[in-house]
């Protein structure tokens, strides 16, 4: 078994309302000097078996069909302390 | 008679809606089903709004994958008529027959109102009923209706002709002020408002909305 992270974040130039209303209540609750939230998502993947470069490749495929959209979406994937980067997240 | 296919998704709202939407055009209205490869030989197919598989994932994305989709996407590519409203349109854009996608509204808020749009191509599948520039009040009403797409990509829209129709007051952030995009070949139309809503007098803001349904039965007789 191998656990591998999906994380997906807004592309940088796509508004992140969501993002915004967060870092519009931080305020209200006294924490301040946070000057950006952006909000993303986050999968783990348990995998079955050993985590091939087959295996990998497919959870890439998995990140760019289902678990974000290209258009407005970057995704990273990561295995235990090793990071991969997909899409154009700089 | 023009025989138009209506999916119901589980999570769909607005598909009886646009079957009566349907009817009212004088076309056939039948009921499809997400689960089945079949669309049960319809002339044409609409996608309706709501919020399919609960809006989870991202508006669309797990509806995308539907059994029904795979017959909708080949039948697209061949040049059957597709009209996705609302939810419909995010399920199109996910499904990569539309380009661009839509994010949250950049008020935040989910917005219900009367939208006052311009026709901007009245050549498509869904809008040829209409007259070019014609000014039409349609009910606009989601959480998610933002449309986004890279600048090459608004540009292209632009220039070929494909923003189909554009907000007079843009209520959502859309870039562009666009609330339909249409495909190169002008089969498939998406579009965040919801001309189904706008076809009666008495309910809705009047009856703009019909020339949407009757544009697909001179589409389809054309055929």
């Amino acid at each position: 078994m191998a656990r591998v992270v999906v994380d997906v974040m807004p592309k940088p130039e796509i508004l992140d309302p969501q993002g915004k209303a967060v870092q519009g209540a931080l305020p209200r609750l006294g924490f301040t000097g946070v000057t950006d939230v952006r909000q993303g998502k986050r999968f783990e993947l348990e995998i079955d078996g050993d985590l091939t470069d087959e295996r990998l490749a497919e959870v890439h495929k998995m990140a760019e069909t289902l678990l974000s959209n290209p258009v407005i979406e970057d995704y990273v994937v990561s295995v235990a302390d090793s990071a991969e980067t997909g899409g154009s997240q700089g | 008679m023009t025989r138009v296919g209506v999916v119901t998704f589980p999570g769909s709202l607005d598909d009886q809606d646009a079957a009566r939407a349907i009817r009212l055009a004088g076309a056939e209205a039948i009921s499809l089903w997400h689960g089945d490869h079949d669309l049960q030989g319809v002339d044409a197919v609409l996608l309706p709004g709501g919020f399919s598989y609960g809006d989870y994932l991202r508006c669309g994305a797990i509806a995308r994958f539907a059994p029904v989709m795979t017959e909708v996407i080949a039948e697209a590519a061949k040049g059957m008529p597709v009209l996705g409203i609302c939810n419909g349109f995010q399920i199109l854009c996910e499904s990569h027959l539309l380009p661009g996608a839509l994010i949250r509204n950049d008020h935040r808020k989910f917005g219900c109102l009367d939208q006052r749009l311009r026709i901007e191509n009245n050549t498509t599948a869904w809008t040829n009923s209409y007259d070019q520039g014609a000014e039409v009040t349609i009910v606009l009403k989601n959480g998610e209706g933002s449309f986004v797409a890279d600048e090459d990509t608004l540009d292209r829209l632009e220039a070929e002709g494909r923003v189909v129709a554009r907000y007079l007051g843009n209520p959502n952030g859309s870039l562009r002020d666009i609330a339909g995009v249409t495909n190169e070949r002008g089969n498939v139309v998406g579009l965040m408002p919801h001309p189904e809503h706008a076809v009666e007098d008495l309910c809705g803001p009047g009856t703009d909305g019909l020339g949407f349904f009757t544009s697909v039965l001179q589409a389809t007789i054309g055929a």
